[in-house]
This record gives structure tokens, sequence and C-alpha cells, in this order.
């Protein structure tokens, strides 16, 4: 058994299983932090913005200035932005049977496996996990479609020009595989391959093994998955939460006895406590709108944007915040705004009941409702004549570098009243903002990952204890900024293997049983014999039959009468002579009352030595030895048939035959 | 007693000797058994007796009866005893029957064994143990194999029985019954694990308490034995028992110092970056078992933490605490403790690192920490851990991990360390320390008052109502608060959809507008229209529905009235007027006392200061000159002071009608010698005054009293039986339910209750 592992991102897994004769592609996330290295995208031309300077090497040498631009001492690639893609070299991809998806935020890689690899698999994922991803991708590839670039800089990822960069572009890795974003064709495409499945279904992977997503509790339609055979069980656990947000809560005891269980996607944030993170965002939200300034919160349209939602319904009133608008800008954001009211088999109990009133399971719709909260496409079109300030503005993309909020970026950052505030933990909020130096406005970081923190994480292991684990090297030892804090890794027994990107790991378990039906008829014929109470052996003569992983003991056929010399002698060679076969011995050996029968047969001068796995029986006159392991026994005596035969006979009375 | 208690006590002597009819609830054999021992205390037991044979008779019958609950044994052995306890009655018990004292002391030395200590007279046992009594001999042997036993309970029994006796007796036979089982509980600690180690810490610390300034040298001994062999859990409370012992040796209080002092040392060992003495006192290093119990478990790291900071909390402000006080190395440990729980230590050692493990965001420990830090304000010291106080401090007051409660804590520590008196006396203005605090203490408390969390905005209004009522007056502090954006949220929590954040909200604003601190006024619905602090606060006593706001509002107000607010002096009369009128019609008792509180500051502000608060002071207060006073019963008149007040006597809430005859007694009085009687008496207004009064107290309340001219005001207060009012309310409003008579129908109605119902419940 053996892991693939094509990403290093712990949170944008993608690794591949070969389990059995089976290859299982687990996630396929996609880092888009590589994004980071380029200019925003300004829906709205930005003099600022398209004024910067080219930047140059240190003896003047300019040649890179139509590619990279320099604000504020750092340096920007100025093109259309790129993501780092899995590795697609370490394995041959096209191999792949079966990916499996656990949440909407881990599927963004997915165009490119199934588009350009020669994948011809199926991919199985929940319901509003493709729904959502949809809404994703779809946002992705609009905010980077609407405003197009002429340029695709390549210069600078020359490997003997990058040398030359600053940092960090001098450290960015892959960069010859970060590619463009794919088009909506291709996610139309890689989208159809999709097989939708529900909590606990079992999934048959060409009998060989059985696949089931469980509820994660991190997202709507996330999932945890167990791959098992008979006699194995592999537990993947991604993106999970034991929080009680909107989700339905996790299962963990579907997790109980697994041999391997592959641990990723925990809080990015192991030191933020959601809740104190979402009473951070209210109080300076709050005192940002009070003094007549306006609240960016960059952000994705779904996931904690309901949660936002939800507990500023509760406290916008108490704050004395009522009259101030919620702008709620995506090109997705109507849909992800319905979606999440109609899949509600996929959220807490809390919010299940609710339908049943019948009452939205979202307060959104009553914000929306009373006109608290407005959505809108993109900055263009109705959005410009609502425009009320001060106001607040949930926008993507979370990463400033395309969508609208590099729109309110540049409107709104030359302000101190203004705030914006980071709730999305998977971009650096301060590298996200170098483009925008020097910047007015006011920057405040409160990270919501409600995803499994360490104390969770070790409770759980404790819990559903898996024979091993295996996660990202980023787990297993304490962040590099809180080197002393040995409360932020995994600890467990036996410690976690780890992996990095582009390494594959032998998992730490050998398979040593595989199931066999027997033919009902072939069973009938079986005469067991009772050697233990409770344990019966019996002898088989069968023909093992195996097709689609499945294995079947068949009835040899009989044998065909004789018709012909030749016949007859090709029939005995293929059919196993049962007769002729010696009988199966059982049982072990007593020494001490071995040696006494030894005694009794005239065998003087006996020495028993213990021996690391047995013992060794010495008949010194007769210059033989008798070696008894737990499953084997030799005599070894020179030249003496006789004497061996003896021996042996002596052996074999304290043994079964059948 | 009284005939009427006389004629029932037989019917109730009666029933409880009878086991068919059961008493259903304990609590009232209990009232009995007081009530009867506040009549044998009033008079003769003896009398008693002869005049009630039935109690005699009950505890006859209840020696007989073999199917008696343990309820009306237990009601009769103590009511035997009470009676044994005078000497008269326990001779008239004797004579009549010796067999009768015997069984029941039997029984009380047996079952009560609290009891049995008390069965031999004070002085008439000595401390030699062979002189015991038998039965004393019996009980003592019983508590010997107690002691010996392996049961834990048994053993716990006997140590809680030793203990309840060492509590309350101090005779000669006590220090005997010491010296024969002091070697049977030194045994239990040769025990492992000691057994009922909680009740052993108590019965040692009795003893040694019961023992006086010069105990047997044999019990420090124990005692330090004890101190050394129990748990650093167990140990804890021992140690602060023994700091808090009068007289006792050096030595042991070193030893006991160092015992409460181990886990701070421990923590301060596994944080300290280089190796060198914490500073604490010797005895106090940190042992491996100490050690070993932090790390073993969280549950244990944090109970034995949490015990060792509130044991050195009680500890701090005693007279008898050891000297000198480590204060510096006592700041460092709940620094560094700190600092473990919000994971900004970075300690070096194993054992600092499996600490940091345990206590990370552990809110239990942070809340005991925080307290112990604020105590520990009270001390002066060196300036150097100040600096890092307040910055732990305020890593507090900051993190969005803080949870409320923590945060509470975190906000009173902080106001403590704030408000430390001034290191050099005479100086104005604030230390540098505070003042550099503040600076970025107030952008933090702006922050928190608009926190989602009501408590966490509640808790930051609280601290901002005291630290401005002691620094209102500091320029520093003005200038900061102004400055910053917290009177405007103040002001805007006036509208807070939680009670509690609006009464706080109401004290804050009251506090910053007496100090001149208050937001301009704004409303940001009209942003144009200008409403001031007073009618928003009027607003808020006339149409919150919650109590609390309301009641802090007329806090408030007594206080503007009382300091002579810019905003009350403009025109007090018409202030009070509309106070009161809001106040007199509100469902909230508290708040219609605290309208009369405010009704005897306006009084005193118009006929002077009264000689004394207290109502039934003997010295009433001097008169007013006629002159002012006439003016001043006008004034009252006119803010219809008078109204209130009778209305409020005859308010179905006790303490407004006390409340209202205490001012009403302060008013007449005061205003004595104006007119008389034969002035206004036989007026009309008089008469229709005294008639609607009449309906009041009756319970119609809803006529108005219409307009009252001070002569008639006068008359009105002179013929009301102020003073018989005044006692009649001083007697419980229960007075008449709690009177013997009524517990003993009650106890009658109920037996016959029970039993009627019987048959239909089975």
């Amino acid at each position: 058994m053996k892991l693939y592992c094509l990403s290093g991102h712990p949170t944008l897994p993608c690794n591949v299983l070969k389990f059995k004769s089976t290859t299982i592609m687990l996630d396929c996330g996609l880092d888009m932090t590589s994004t980071l290295n380029f200019l925003p995208l300004p829906l709205v031309q930005s003099p600022r913005l398209s004024n910067l300077p080219g930047w140059s090497l240190k003896d003047g040498n300019a040649f890179l200035d139509k590619e990279l631009k320099e604000c504020s001492g750092h340096v920007f690639v100025d093109s259309v932005p790129e993501f780092c893609l899995p590795e697609t070299e370490l394995i041959d991809l096209s191999t792949v049977d079966v990916i499996l998806i656990s949440n909407y935020h881990c599927m963004m890689a997915l165009p490119y496996i199934t588009e350009h690899t020669g994948f011809t698999g199926t991919v199985y994922a929940t319901e509003p996990t493709v729904q959502i991803g949809r809404l994703l991708m779809e946002e992705l590839v609009n905010f980077i479609e609407r405003v197009p670039k002429a340029q695709l800089a390549s210069l600078w990822k020359n490997k003997d020009i990058q040398r030359l960069l600053p940092s960090p572009l001098k450290d960015a890795v892959e960069v010859s595989t970060w590619r463009s974003c794919y088009s909506m064709q291709e996610v139309n495409s890689a989208l159809s391959k999709i097989q939708l499945v529900g909590y606990s279904q079992k999934i048959e992977l060409f009998g060989a093994v059985q696949v089931t997503p469980l509820s994660s509790g991190y997202a709507l339609g996330s999932s945890n998955w167990i791959i098992q055979s008979h006699y194995e069980k592999v537990s993947y656990v991604s993106g999970s939460s034991l929080l009680t947000t909107h989700p339905q809560p996790m299962d963990q005891a579907s997790l109980k006895n697994s041999d391997v269980l592959i641990l990723t996607g925990l809080t990015q944030i192991p030191t933020a406590n959601p809740d104190g993170m979402v009473g951070e965002f209210c109080s300076n939200l709050a005192l940002t709108v009070r003094n007549g300034g306006n609240v960016l919160v960059p952000c994705y349209p779904s996931g904690v944007i309901y949660d936002l939602l939800e507990c500023l319904y509760q406290y916008i009133d108490s704050a004395g915040l009522s009259s101030i608008p919620f702008y709620f800008i995506s090109p997705v954001a109507n849909s992800s705004l319905e979606f999440s009211q109609i899949f509600a088999e996929w959220l807490c109990h809390n919010k299940q009941t609710k339908v049943y009133l019948p009452e939205p399971p979202f307060p959104h719709a009553e914000l929306i409702q009373t006109n608290k909260l407005k959505h809108y496409p993109s900055i263009h079109g109705d959005f410009s004549n609502d425009f009320r300030q001060p106001c607040v503005v949930f926008t993507g993309h979370p990463s400033l570098r395309f969508g609208d909020v590099v729109h309110f970026m540049e409107l709104w950052g030359k302000s101190s009243l203004n705030t914006v505030i980071f709730t999305e933990p998977d971009f650096s909020y301060l590298e996200a903002l170098a483009p925008y130096q020097p910047l007015a406005m006011k920057c405040i970081y409160c990270p919501i990952d409600t995803r499994l923190n360490f104390i969770q994480v070790s409770k759980l292991l404790k819990e559903v204890q898996p024979l091993h684990v295996v996660c990202p090297e980023q787990y297993t030892q304490p962040p590099p900024a809180q080197s002393h804090r040995m409360d932020l890794m995994i600890d467990c027994q036996p410690p976690a293997m780890s992996y990095r990107r582009a390494e594959v790991l032998a998992l730490p378990f050998k398979r040593r049983y595989e199931k066999i039906e027997i033919m009902p008829e072939l069973a009938d014929s079986l005469v067991p014999m009772e050697i233990k109470p409770g344990i019966s052996l019996a002898t088989v003569s069968a023909v093992l039959h195996t097709k689609d992983n499945k294995h079947i003991l068949q009835p040899p056929p009989r044998p065909t009468q004789p018709t012909g010399g030749k016949k007859r002698k090709r029939a005995s060679d293929d059919i196993p002579d049962c007769k002729v076969l010696k009988p199966l011995l059982s049982g072990s050996i007593p020494v001490d009352q071995f040696v006494q029968t030894l005694e009794k047969h005239g065998f003087s001068d006996i020495k028993v030595e213990d021996t690391a796995k047995g013992h060794i029986v010495l008949l010194q006159e007769a210059e033989t030895l008798i070696q008894i392991e737990e499953d084997s026994t030799h005599i070894i005596c020179d030249n003496d048939e006789m004497l061996r035969v003896r021996l042996r006979d002596l052996v074999l009375k304290f043994l079964q035959k059948f | 007693m009284d005939p009427g208690c006389s004629r029932l006590l037989p019917a109730l002597c009666a029933a409880l000797a009878d086991p068919r009819q059961p008493v259903a609830d304990d609590t009232c054999l209990e009232k009995l058994l007081d009530w009867l021992q506040t009549v044998t205390e009033a008079g003769s037991s003896l009398l008693l007796l002869q005049e009630n044979p039935c109690l005699v008779e009950l505890l006859f019958h209840v020696v007989k009866s073999q199917d008696l609950s343990s309820r009306i044994l237990a009601f009769s052995l103590r009511l035997a005893g009470m009676f044994a306890a005078q000497e008269t009655c326990f001779q008239y018990l004797q004579g009549d029957s010796s067999l009768f004292v015997a069984s029941a002391a039997g029984q009380l030395l047996v079952h009560v064994l609290d009891l049995a200590m008390r069965g031999p007279a004070e002085g008439h046992c000595g401390p030699q143990a062979h002189a015991w009594p038998a039965c004393a001999q019996e009980i003592v042997c019983h508590i010997e194999a107690s002691l010996r036993s392996t049961a834990t309970p048994q053993v716990a029994q006997a140590l809680n029985v030793l203990t309840t006796a060492f509590g309350h007796y101090h005779g000669l036979w006590m220090q005997g019954l010491w010296v024969r089982l002091s070697p049977l509980v030194a045994r239990l600690l040769e025990r492992d694990p000691v057994p009922a180690a909680h009740s052993l810490v108590d019965l040692l610390l009795s003893v040694a308490r019961s023992a006086g300034p010069s105990p047997d040298g044999g019990l420090w001994e124990t005692l330090a034995q004890t101190l050394s062999r129990l748990s650093p859990t167990q140990a804890g409370p021992l140690a602060l028992g023994i700091l808090q012992l009068q007289g006792c040796p050096q030595a042991l209080r070193t030893q006991a110092f160092g015992r409460l002092l181990q886990p701070l040392a421990c923590v301060l060992k596994a944080a300290a970056q280089a190796p060198g003495p914490p500073g604490l006192p010797e005895g106090a290093a940190g042992d491996s078992v100490t050690v070993d119990t932090l790390l073993s478990s969280k549950s244990a790291c944090v109970g034995l933490l949490c015990c060792a900071l509130a044991h050195l909390e009680l500890l701090q402000p005693l007279p008898q605490r050891p000297s000198p006080w480590p204060q510096a190395p006592l700041l460092g440990a709940a620094v560094t403790i700190l600092r473990f729980c919000n994971g900004s230590a970075s300690p070096t050692s194993d054992v600092g690192g499996r600490l940091c493990t345990i206590l990370v965001g552990c809110a239990r420990v942070q809340r005991a920490a925080l307290d112990f830090l604020g105590v520990l304000s009270q001390e002066t010291g060196p300036q150097e851990p100040v600096t890092q106080v307040f910055a732990i401090l305020l890593e507090y007051l900051v993190s969005p991990d803080s949870s409320p409660m923590v945060l509470k804590k975190a906000f009173q520590a902080t106001l403590r360390w704030l408000l430390r008196p001034p290191r050099a006396p005479g100086c104005c203005d604030l230390d540098p320390h505070p003042q550099l605090f503040l600076g970025e203490l107030l952008p933090v408390l702006q922050k928190r008052l608009c926190s989602p969390c009501w408590e966490v905005r509640d808790s930051g209004l609280e601290f901002l109502t005291q630290v401005t009522r002691s620094w209102g007056g500091q320029a520093g502090f003005r200038h900061a608060l102004l400055a910053s954006e917290v009177p405007e949220l103040t002001r805007q929590l006036l509208r807070d959809p939680e009670s509690y954040v609006r009464a706080s909200a109401v004290t804050a604003t009251g506090q910053l507008s007496s100090q001149g601190l208050h937001a301009p006024p704004a409303s940001p619905e009209h942003p144009g229209v200008q409403q001031s602090l007073l009618e928003e606060l009027l607003h808020i006593l006339s149409t919150d529905a919650e109590g609390f706001p309301r009641r802090a509002v007329m806090q408030v107000f007594t206080e503007w009235l009382r300091d002579g607010h810019a905003d009350v002096a403009e025109d007090p009369e018409q202030f009070v007027a509309r106070v009161l009128q809001a106040a007199s019609r509100d469902l909230d008792w508290e708040v219609r006392a605290q309208g009369l509180e405010l009704a005897l500051v306006f009084l005193e502000q118009v006929l002077g200061q009264r000689g004394s608060r207290c109502a039934y002071a003997v010295a009433l207060p001097e008169a007013a000159p006629p002159g002012t006073l006439a003016q001043a019963l006008r004034a009252l008149c006119r803010v219809q002071l008078f109204e209130f007040a009778f209305r409020a006597l005859f308010d179905c809430d006790r303490p407004v009608a006390q409340k209202s005859c205490e001012l009403l007694l302060f008013l007449r009085a005061k205003a004595a010698p104006y007119g008389s009687p034969q002035d206004a008496g036989g007026s009309p207004d008089v008469a229709s005054v005294e008639a609607t009064l009449q309906r009041w107290q009756a319970g119609e309340q809803g006529q108005p009293l219409g307009h009252l001219e001070p002569g008639a005001v006068m008359a009105v207060l002179k013929s009301l039986d102020l003073e018989g009012l005044r006692d009649t309310l001083a007697e419980s409003s229960d007075h008449v339910e709690k009177s013997p008579q009524s517990l003993l129908q009650d106890m009658l109605a109920s037996v016959g209750v029970l039993s009627e119902n019987e048959a239909d419940c089975y």
C-alpha cells in the first residue's frame, strides 16, 4: 500500500492511495497562494497600478521591466495570475481509477486533473460539494476572465533569471508548473465526471475496496472517507470540524478501528479560537461603522460567510447598526445564498428542524427580506445605484488579486476611517496587502478557521485509535514562528508518519488476509475435524476462481471417465489426486514428555537446550539433533535413516493427523 | 408558653409519638426545637416540663418504641439533651426515671457521637482516660476501633466526630482524649495513601486551634509530619491552616509556607531561562513529587495550581502571614502562569514545555491567577515587575481568546493595579506606569464595549465606572478618555438589548457625566435633535421594560442630586418632581425605595441635614427655623413629595413602607414648630386627605391626593401614628406566619392531611 503525495499544502491536499488493485486520488486541492506574487487585476482602470515602475536588476538591466513591477519595495509579476498545481509527474495520473472529494475547497484543481492527464475514471462527491464547488470555480473563472490581460509573463520563470529576483519570487517553488486558470468549459467537463454520493453510502470499487463518505462537520456536504476491504481499513480525514456551525456534525464513530488514518485539513490558525475571532470581527466592524467608515470583508462566496451573516443578524440590532447596509458582491452571490437554504438534509439538526416549521434555515433570508443585506453579481449595474456609505461589503477574492475586492481596496485604501477585516485563513494578510501599500485603511486579521485544532485532534485520535497516523510534515512539529508550542503538533503513539510534496510513502501495514468464498456444494462436502474446542479443520480440494477481485473456491471438476490413454494421463496431471496426499499434521510437541518418551525408547544422555524459537533436543551418543520450533521440526542425523525414521515416528505420536 | 400553644402541644406530642402519622417535613421539627429552646431560655425549663407532662410522655414513649422514624428519634434525643443541659431539669428527669436518663444518654452517646462529648459535663472529667464514665470509654473505644479500621469511610467518620468535638470543647478531658488517640492518628500517616486526608487535616487543625497557645509538643511534630507526608494537593489546606494558627513554632510555619509555595516554585523553575534561585524562601524549592503531580494530568495540574493560588490569596491580607512576604517572586509566578496559559511563555525546560501544553487556554487557572494578581496589587514592591504585570494584563484584555469570565477577572485585576495608592504621597497625577498603560487600555476598552458578548460589554462598563470614579479628576485620565470614543460608545450602550448592559451603561454614563466626561449628546436617528443625558435617563426610567436599568437610573439621579450635578442644579424642583412621578408608578419596589432615598436627599437639601441616618436614633434632628421651613414645605408640596411618600407608606412591599415611615418621621420632627394641629386640623382639606389615606391603607390606591397645602400636610403628619406604624413594620412581614402557634397548627394539620391522603394515594 502506497501513498503518493502530490501536494505539500496541508489544507489543500492531493494524495494518491494505491490500495489492493485500485488507485484512488484523495482530493485535488489547488494552491492559490502563488497568485500573491502577481499584481492585482483591477476591475476598473487603476492609475496607481498601471503606473507602477518596472523592476530592474541591481546593475540597471531592465529587460524584465515589462514582466515585473515594483510596489513599496515588493516586486510583482504583471501578468494573468497563475496557480500552483499538484505534482503531475510523480505518478501517471491516467491510471487513477477514482477521485474522492472531501469538500468544495479541495476540488479546485479538478479540471487540471480530469482534463489534461488522460484521466478516465470517476469522481465521487456529495451534492452540496459539487454545487458549491461549481460556484467557487465559476466565480474564479469569472474574476479572471472578465479582466482580460494580454500578457502572459514567462521570462521571469527561467531558472537562471529567477535566481536573480528578490524574495519571495526567488524562493517560489515549481514555478514552471504554474498554470493560468481553466475555462468554464473545462469546469463543466470536469464536473460532468462527478458521481453524487450521500453520507454513509457504500460504493464498491471493482469489487476490491469499498469507499464511504462520512459527514465531517466542516462545510455543507463536506466528507471524510473510509476506504476499506474485508480486512483493512483506511480512513481519510480531510477538513473536519467539531464546532456547532451550520453543517451536519462530524461522524467520528465510523472512523474507529482504522489501520491507517490519513489526517489532513486541520485548522491553519491553531492559536485563534473561532469564537473569539467572531467577537473580534463584530467589535471591529461596529467600531469602524460607528465612526463613519466602511468595512471590507474579503471572502469566499460560501462557507464562513453564512456563519458571519448569522452572527451579524444577532449583533446588528444590539450594536445599533440596523441602518447600515450590508452588501454581498459575487457573480455567484445569489446562487450561494439560495443554495444554502435548500440543502436542508446536509445541515445541522437545529437548522434542519427549521425547515419543517417551515422557516428558512439561515437567517440571512430575513436580512435580505428586510433589505439589510443586498447582493449583487458585481459592482457594475444595480450596485452602483444602491451603493450607500458607510457600509459593509463582503466580496472576493480573499487573495486580493482579482475580483471586486480589488476595486474596494483601491477605493477605500486611502482613508483611515475604513477597515479591511480578513476572515479567511488561506492567505497571509500581509502578503495579500503588499501591492496596496502604502495603505491608510485599518487592517484587522481575524481568521476564522473552524477545522480541527490539535487539542481536538488528540481527543479524536484517542477516541478512534487508529493503528497508524499519516499526516503532512507541518503537523509533526510546532509552527516555525512558535517553536516552543509543543501543544501545536500531533502527539500520538506510535508517532505519526509524515509526508511532504512529491514524496511516496509505503504505508506501514501489510495485508495478511484475503476473503475467499466457498461455493455451497463444496462447503457441503467438507468433513471438519475438531482439533481444539471451537476450532475445526478440514482439507479442501478445489479450484480457486478469481474475477473482479473476488475469490471463489469451486468444486474441482469431476475426473472425467477414462476415454483414452492420452486423455486419462492428462486428466490425472491436471487434477490433484487426493489419495496420494500425505496426512496433514497439527499440534505441538511438549518437550518434557517427548524426552520421557525418548528415554522409554532407550535413548540416554539426552540434553535439552532452549533456543529463541523453541528447543533443541540433543542425543549426544547418537550425535543427533532434534530441532523443535513453533512451525517446524527437524531431525538432523548423519547417514542413519533408520534412526531418523524411528525418531520421526516418535515425533508423530504427539501430533494429530487428518 | 402561651395558653394557645399549651392546648395544642399534647395533641402534637401524641401525633409525633405515633409511627402511623409520619412527619413529612423535618424542617418543622427543627423549628419546633428552636421554639422550645427559646421557651426554655426565657423561663424555667423545670416549670415547662411540669406544666406540659406531654413532653415527658413523648420522651418515654420514644425510648420504648421500636418502630419510630429516625427523624422523631433524633428530635427526641436532642429535646432530651436540651432539657438535660439544665441542672434542675436534669435532676428532675433523673429523679423521675433514672432508666430514662441512662437509656437516653446511651442512645445519645451511641447515635450522635458529637453529643457523646457533651455527655460528661465539663470539669467532671479530667485528662485521665481511666476516670471517664463507662459510656464515654465505650465511645472512645468505638472511635479507636474506627481509626484502626482499613475502611476509609469509617476512619473519616471517626476523624469527623473528633473534629467536631475539638471544635466545640476545650475541657481538660479533651487533652486526655487527644493523648489517648493521637498515636492512632499518627499511625494513619504510615498508611499509603493516607486515608481520609481531608478529615485528618481538619482534625489536626481543630486540635491545634483548641489547644491554645502552648499545646503539647507532640502536636506540632504530628503537624510537621503530616505536612510532609500528604500529597501536594492535600497538604495545601493544612499549610494554610498552620499559617493561620496562633503561637505556632517558626520552623513549622516556614515548612508550611514552603509547602504552600511549592507549586509556584515549580512553575518558576520550569519557566526560568537561566538556572538560578527563583527568589522564593527556602523550603519552597519545587520537589519532584509536586512536579509529578503537576505533570500527571491536566485536572491534577489545574487543581493544584488553583488551590495554591487561592490559598496564597487568602493568606496575603492576614496579619499573621509570613514575613518577609516574597512579593516579587509571587508576582513573577502569577505572571508566568498567565503566560503559560495564553501560550506566550517560551520555556526551554522539558517541564516548562509540558506545563505549557497542559495550561494553554485553561480558563480556570487564568481566573485564579488573575484574582491572585489582583490581590498582589495591595503590596508595595520593586517597580520592575509592575511593567510585566501591566503587559500581561493588557495581553489578556486584548486577546480575542479571553473568555468573558477571564476578561472580567482581567478587568478587575487591572482596576486594582491601576488604583494602587500612589507611590509618592501628595502626587496628584498618575504614576507613569498607569498613564502609559492607559493609552493602550482605552482602545481595548473601546473594542470590548462593541463585543457581541453582553458579559464582555458589561464588564467593560463596570470597569469604566470604577476607574472614572477614582480617576475622574486626574488630568491625564480626562485627556485620554475624552480623546477616545469610549464616552460616546458608553452612551450608545444605553440602548443595548441586554438589560444588565443598559443598567451598567446608565451607571457609567451617570458617573462620566458627574465628572464632566460625558459624550456630546447626539441621537443617531435624528442627528439634528439633541437630547440631554438627563432626558435620556428619564426616558429609560419611564419606559424600560426591565428593572435593572430603572434602578440604575434612580441611583444615578440620587447621586446627581446629592452632588449638585449641573443639569440638576438648574432646576432641582422640577427634576425631583419628574423623577418622583416616574418612580411612583414603577412596579419595581427597589425603584420606589430608591425614589424615597432621592426624596430624602431633597428633604435634607431643603430642610438641612439630618442628625443621624438611623430612624431609631435617640436624638431627634433639630427643628428648622420657621421662615425657611414654610418655604421648604411649599417646595416639597410643589414636587408632590408628600403624595409619593404617603403612597409609599402603605406600599405592599415592606422596605418601601419602612423607608417612607422613616422619611415622614424625620420630616415631622424637623417641621414640629410649624403651626399646630389646631391651625388646620379641623379643615375639610385635612379630613379629605385622611379619608384618602385610609382608603390607600385599605388597598385602594387609585384615588389621587390632589393638591396639598403645607398646613394640611403637617396636620395629617401629626395625626398619623407613624411610631406605631414603624413598630409594626419593624416586625418581619411574616411574623404572623412565624408564630409558634401557627407552627404547631401547621404541623398538626400536615400530620392530619398525611394520614387522610394515605388511603387515596396507595
